[in-house]
């Protein structure tokens, strides 16, 4: 299987509280926060797919949609990761 | 199905405050469910009172919002009269452990099978910050403003003397154990505990200056480790996540059907 490809972020921004925990834990620095403090990606081709914006957003506001042909149906990190 | 295709969007955005781990526990305890695959139908969802419990108004599953403390009764009822449908009780930890907490040792010791979910923020949030069960030794909270002198339960050693046959900790950071943990107990047959830990960046922050809710997050990430590591005997102050207890153990609904049986014979 290869590396899932980065279709988009959908940002929900009437969901969006502006916590920043995606911000804050994304491990490329992607997103940040705009002047009405909802995530916006910043540099979405640094995106590594990984997920974790979207699994830990507390307001169900962030989906990382990828590429369908790059990637099957779940491409969950392994269960045995220490997050 | 999508996760989206579990909630009830219209309710959307929900009430908790921005940064608040329970939204985290919603969001894993969807795709728990996503990933296992069971029928929305097939599934009841039980709560009590305070802001853990305004969960089960968002997830569009069979749900009742019950009375304080009182959600693993109610779930009991349920699940005595339609044992084949899965019962998933998220508690706050006031509503679990204080006024609820004789129901919470006997639906363990009797190991009915549902999964309970404590939502650990060691704080009464909706009411204004007062200190809970599991608050601590020495924190701070709208009741306590020259610190608490209430020592904690250990969610994990009391449900484990209560009899649960399934008891799980883990953190609103750590999300992919999460999901794993959450997907074990609901397909545990059986009592199964899962605390999280979440983060109360409103009242528990605030009142013991923890910082926002990426600070509080940080905390868990850095204070907890995985259950039997060589972490925990070098620094016995860290909390251990993961799975304590799986066994495999007379189910209460399964054991009542058999008494049916006995009887209409008898």
């Amino acid at each position: 299987m290869g590396k899932p490809k980065l279709k988009e972020h959908i940002i929900n921004r009437e969901w969006c509280k502006g916590c920043g925990i995606c911000v804050h834990f994304c491990p490329k620095n992607v997103l940040e926060l705009d002047e009405n403090d909802k995530a916006v990606a910043v540099i979405p081709e640094e995106c590594i797919c990984c997920r974790l914006c979207e699994l830990r957003c507390p307001d169900l506001a962030i989906e990382v949609i990828t590429e369908p042909s790059e990637v099957s149906e779940s491409s969950e990190v392994s269960e045995t990761s220490e997050v | 199905m999508a996760i989206k295709d579990y909630i009830r969007e219209r309710f959307f955005p929900h009430m908790w405050c921005a940064g608040c781990g329970h939204g985290i526990v919603l969001n894993g305890l969807l795709r728990a469910i996503e990933q296992i695959g069971i029928s929305k139908n097939d599934i009841v969802m039980v709560s009590g009172i305070g802001c853990s419990s305004r969960i089960s108004g968002y997830v569009d599953f069979h749900t009742l919002h019950t009375l304080h403390g009182r959600a693993l009764a109610f779930a009991t009822g349920v699940k005595m009269s339609r044992p084949e449908l899965k019962l998933i009780v998220p508690m706050g930890d006031g509503d679990a452990l204080a006024i609820g907490g004789n129901h919470f040792i006997h639906a363990a010791r009797r190991n009915i099978d549902m999964t309970a979910i404590v939502m650990n923020n060691r704080i009464y949030g909706m009411t204004g910050g007062q200190y809970s069960p599991l608050s601590g030794y020495g924190t701070s909270a709208t009741t306590a403003p020259y610190s608490n002198i209430d020592h904690t339960f250990d969610v994990v050693n009391l449900s484990v003397a209560a009899g649960a046959s399934f008891v799980a900790r883990t953190t609103a950071y750590h999300v992919m154990q999460m999901i794993s943990v959450l997907k074990q107990a609901i397909l545990h047959k059986g009592f199964s505990v899962v605390e999280i830990l979440t983060q109360c960046p409103t009242y528990f922050g605030r009142k013991n200056k923890l910082g926002g809710a990426v600070e509080m997050m940080e905390y868990f990430k850095n204070n907890t480790t995985s259950v039997g590591s060589k972490a925990k005997q070098e620094n016995p102050e860290l909390i251990e996540r993961g799975v304590f207890v799986r066994k495999e153990i007379p189910e209460y609904c399964s054991e009542y059907e058999k008494i049916i049986q006995r009887a209409t014979i008898g």
